[in-house]
């Protein structure tokens, strides 16, 4: 029954959403206030019914009903609960279901924070996102139904895949899809805008911190993600370009460019086809995203279910929406109008470079991703485009724009001065230098990408110290609190956010630089010495898991007479399915990571035997993921300056309005 | 048997512990280059692994050929191009520079310098009117001087 | 001009799909072989049935053959097998097998229980032949003319399709000259 109820609370939404899309788009164009009324209670109905749907599918999963044949093929009745949950959208199907969840939840999250908006905006920005639920609800029915029954009901499901079964599987997709999706809501912003013909300041100044938001999930999403794939995979990597992560990473460029682009059109006014555009491509590489990971048409490390028929679904809805918004671009944009003046030397002119710069890296990581289906198409045979390509073309192109990254923020508007940039930032220019050339000896080893890369994180923290600094001082109030207070959450937002992006570059290149990777094959007893410190292999025991059997190692690490770690790598054989997963052992640390996985038995005699081990040494690694967090912390923060900004607004405007009355 | 005398001994002790020593470094110096060299070769049977990091038996199979040609003193182009020859330009995550992927190659840096025009263009227009522009339009002095509280 | 400037992206974006649309179509788990048109890697290796005698490439000389890469522990092999048999039953071209990664003894069994179709058998103990042969999924089938060439690779088990429509008629022609 409760699967049947699921299937009908999706057939029921689908409805709505078709009211949702297309009343209150004719009411908006007739300015027929009750036909626009209907975008409001039909955003939250079709929230609340998709949300009924989940439910449901999230229902038979837990309880293991294996007459609904998505739950037979997923699941387990032995796996644990949190992933016979997380199961629910382990499957293409399930995980349409959570996408068509968060769009649904954007749309009641709009619905709800709008009360502000122009009505014709309100009713244009819900049926625009109604149009796009329409949509995934009707290929969801059509073509991956999640609720569809078996006969005749297998006793046992055959099993999650063994890869999805991790804790990351719980929290890392509905980040992802929380950023993927949320970037609907500035696409229903510009389509609506475009339609309406109006984009001001005030159209930036609303879509502005719903973009941040999605931002900032997105940003967590992938870096769970990559923590992920770096503990689980069992070689160490926290990032490969493989089309599934690039389907990830080219919404974030995007967005990115985004929040940048809507700063200085909520500013002065300026870039906004730019942005309009900005704001539709951001929404449209997730789709296409969802497009790469759902069709197959790419090969790529993570495993998913893929089928053509479906493919071409996706691909003719892509075309209906991204086809049909950048039409309405090509013929609305001109009429956009320019906006506000400024000079070569500006915080604009620099945040024009910062996103020209992003969208052609954007476009780079496009290109290598497609590049090979584009070769096949063509019948000029099979190539691979991987990690040493992305590289070579991604960080050059980011280099000038992290140089961007400190002068912006601490240039003025319209037009800024050299001389005076450099006044303030000569610090920072002095303590990056010195890092670059200095801190890589203490590392060891002296190499010039290190340097370069130290530099660069170090020129972005200093700059942004700088600029902390400058504010301060510069602040009229007294005490440190009080100068502290007089800074928006934006501006400490944006702080924030640049400081995880020094740290991130900062991990990112002390990792490459100075990782130290050793396969061994060790016998019982025996120690290797890696990076310093000696690796010991212990032995190996059997131990059953809940689901699974392992065999664990023990590998103490040790430092002369001292003890560091004792790492436990596992190598799981899943009952279900027979899938054999490596669990890596890792100890963590503000320096570095160690990291031991296990490879295969190398003698026949098994467990009592030698292992082939694999021990990395991974330096600064998880400075990668924090920096990622203060990135998205940034956003949040910036976003809770939203609230108090409109409250201040509302409060200024009646006061205005007391003085306006008190005048005459 | 002639009793080799003391300082011979250890003369050749500390020759045979030198070469041990200077193997282990080669032995070393090999993993470090082969595992280089293997993390820019693709594994065929599985999805999207390097060599270096896949454990299907083939990829095990191809990294000890790769093992031993490096040891039988080939480059590492010549390496890959032992692998080219039997599964094509597939096995190479870096594609080679060649007309079909010049696109790939050169475009991004033809973009780059398309957007440095770009940038260059939209400068010389904005500066004709460099002088002081009117507020950002739709907002009028009250809200400008509002905001400019607001961003204080 | 200037709706041209503004189409740029909806332009961009037509290509991308279509692109798109035709990827949907190609499989990228299949990587054609860089050895079609080139002569067979040669190989001299120990046959299953007579491990004293030796099989090599220069045996085949003079005649269209096939070479079909199995093993005992090869799932899909099976899928195949049946279509091995009746193709050898009708006797229009020699088969040999390669069998691959294989404990000869699980190779014989394995035959001596699902049918052997092979004009003779030979073992690739440690894959070396198979790399040299760019062999990256079993099973996989080669097309070989009287001149030593590889003419043709079907990669993954063979089909009723694929045999019929592209590797028999390929036989024919090649026979003929």
């Amino acid at each position: 029954m409760i699967p049947e109820l699921g299937h009908f609370a999706l057939i029921v939404a689908l409805l709505v959403a078709i009211v949702q899309g297309v009343l209150p788009m004719i009411g908006a164009a007739r300015r027929d206030s009750a036909l626009m009324a209907v975008a409001v209670p039909a955003a939250r109905a079709q929230f609340a019914l998709v949300a009924l749907a989940f439910g449901c599918l999230a229902w038979s999963f837990v309880t293991s009903d294996f007459s609904v044949q998505n739950v037979a093929v997923n699941s387990n009745s032995h796996l644990p609960l949190r992933y016979r949950f997380a199961a629910t959208w382990g499957s293409h199907e399930g995980s349409l279901l959570l996408w068509a969840l968060m769009l649904g939840g954007w749309g009641f999250a709009v619905s709800v924070f709008s009360r502000n908006l122009p009505q014709v905006l309100r009713a244009r920005v819900l049926a625009v996102m109604g149009l796009v639920a329409i949509g995934f609800l009707l290929f969801m029915l059509a073509a991956s139904d999640p609720f569809l029954r078996l006969v005749p009901v297998p006793p046992e499901g055959r099993d999650l895949n063994a890869l999805l079964q991790d804790p990351g599987m719980v929290v890392h997709p509905p980040m992802l899809y929380m950023g993927y999706v949320g970037f609907s809501v500035a696409f229903a912003f510009a389509i609506a805008a475009l339609i309406g013909g109006k984009l001001d300041a005030s159209w930036a100044r609303w879509s502005r911190p719903w973009t941040t938001v999605a931002w900032s999930f997105l940003t967590i999403g992938i870096a769970l993600g990559s923590i992920w794939s770096y503990y689980t995979l069992g070689w160490g990597g926290w990032w490969f370009w493989d089309p599934v992560e690039n389907a990830s990473f080219m919404p974030w460029l995007a967005g990115t460019a985004l929040i940048h682009s809507l700063a200085v059109t909520e500013k002065r006014g300026a870039f906004r086809s730019w942005t309009v555009l900005l704001a539709i491509l951001a929404f449209s590489l997730s789709l296409i995203g969802t497009f790469l990971v759902r069709s197959g048409v790419l090969t790529s490390v993570h495993a998913f279910a893929t089928d053509p028929a479906r493919g071409t679904f996706i691909l003719g809805f892509l075309a209906i929406v991204i086809g049909g918004s950048l039409t309405l671009y090509a013929f609305r944009a001109g009429a956009v109008g320019a906006g506000g003046e400024f000079a070569p030397v500006s915080r604009e002119s620099m945040l024009l470079g910062n996103n020209i710069l992003l969208i052609i890296a954007l476009a780079s990581v496009l290109l290598g991703t497609l590049y090979p289906l584009f070769i096949d198409a063509l019948n000029l045979g099979k190539i691979s485009v991987g990690p040493p390509y992305f590289d070579s073309v991604f960080y050059p192109l980011m280099a000038p724009m992290i140089f961007l990254m400190g002068v912006g923020p601490i240039a003025s508007w319209r037009k800024a001065r050299i001389p005076d940039l450099w006044t303030r930032l000569r610090w920072a220019a002095y303590v990056a230098a010195a890092t670059g050339v200095l801190a890589p000896f203490a590392m060891g080893r002296w190499k010039p990408l290190v340097a370069l890369g130290l530099l660069l994180a170090a020129w972005v923290a200093g700059a942004t110290a700088s600029a902390l600094l400058q504010r301060l001082r510069a602040a009229p109030q007294r005490g440190i609190v009080a100068k502290l207070r007089a800074n928006s959450p934006a501006w400490y937002g944006m702080l924030l956010a640049h400081l995880g992006v020094a740290a991130f570059i900062a991990g990112v290149t002390l990792v490459k630089g100075y990782e130290v990777e050793r396969d061994v094959r060790l016998d019982v007893g025996q120690g290797v010495e890696v990076g310093g410190d000696t690796y010991t292999f212990r032995g190996i025991v059997p131990q059953a898991g809940p689901n699974y059997d392992a065999l664990v190692g023990t590998v103490e690490v040790t430092r002369g007479d001292r003890h560091v770690a004792t790492l436990r790598p596992q190598k799981r054989t899943y009952r279900a399915s027979g899938e054999v997963m490596t669990e890596a052992s890792i100890q963590s640390g503000i320096l570095g990571d160690h990291y031991v996985s296990l490879g295969e038995p190398v003698t026949a005699q098994g467990t009592s035997g030698a292992w082939a081990v694999r021990i990395y040494v991974k330096p600064f690694v998880d400075w990668i993921w924090f920096g990622c967090l203060l990135m998205a912390l940034g956003g949040f923060t910036a976003i809770a300056d939203r609230r108090y900004r409109l409250a201040l607004r509302h409060r200024l405007a009646s006061v205005l309005g007391a003085a306006a009355r008190g005048a005459t | 048997m002639t009793p080799i005398p003391m300082r011979t001994l250890g003369a050749m002790l500390f020759a045979a512990l030198f070469i041990v020593h200077g193997l282990a470094r080669a032995d070393l110096a090999l993993d470090t280059r082969l595992k280089k060299l293997e993390t820019e070769l693709r594994c065929l049977v599985c999805q999207n692994e390097t060599l270096a990091d896949s454990n299907a038996d083939l990829a095990a199979d191809l990294r000890k050929e790769v093992r031993e040609l490096a040891v039988s003193g080939k480059t590492d182009d010549q390496i890959k191009q032992y692998l080219v020859a039997r599964y094509g330009d597939f096995v190479l995550f870096k594609p080679p520079v060649k007309p079909e992927t010049w696109l790939l190659w050169f475009g991004p840096f033809v973009m780059f310098a398309g957007g440095v025009a770009v940038w260059w263009g939209i400068m010389r227009r904005r500066r004709r009117d460099a002088a002081p522009g009117p507020p950002p339009a739709g907002e009028d002095g009250a809200v400008t001087r509002a905001r400019a509280l607001l961003d204080g | 001009m200037k709706l041209l400037r503004w189409s740029l992206p909806l332009a961009i974006f037509i290509v991308v799909a279509g692109f798109l649309y035709v990827g949907l179509f190609r499989d990228p788990h299949e990587v054609p072989s860089p050895l079609i048109g080139k002569p067979a890697p040669a190989f001299s290796l120990a046959e299953l049935h007579h491990p004293d005698r030796t099989l090599a490439t220069a045996d085949m000389r003079g005649q269209v053959w096939l070479l079909n890469v199995w093993a005992s522990w090869c799932v899909s092999c099976r899928e195949e097998h049946p279509l091995l048999v009746a193709l050898s039953k009708a006797g229009i071209v020699p088969i040999i097998g390669l069998d691959y990664k294989d404990k000869p003894e699980d190779g014989l069994a394995w035959l001596g229980g699902n049918g052997d179709p092979y004009t003779e058998s030979v073992v690739d103990l440690d894959g070396r032949v198979g790399i040299n042969w760019g062999v990256y999924g079993v099973p996989e089938t080669f097309v070989i003319d009287k001149a030593g060439i590889i003419r043709y690779k079907q990669i993954g088990p063979l089909t009723g399709d694929a045999l019929n429509r592209k590797i028999l008629p390929l036989v024919r022609e090649l026979q003929k000259s």
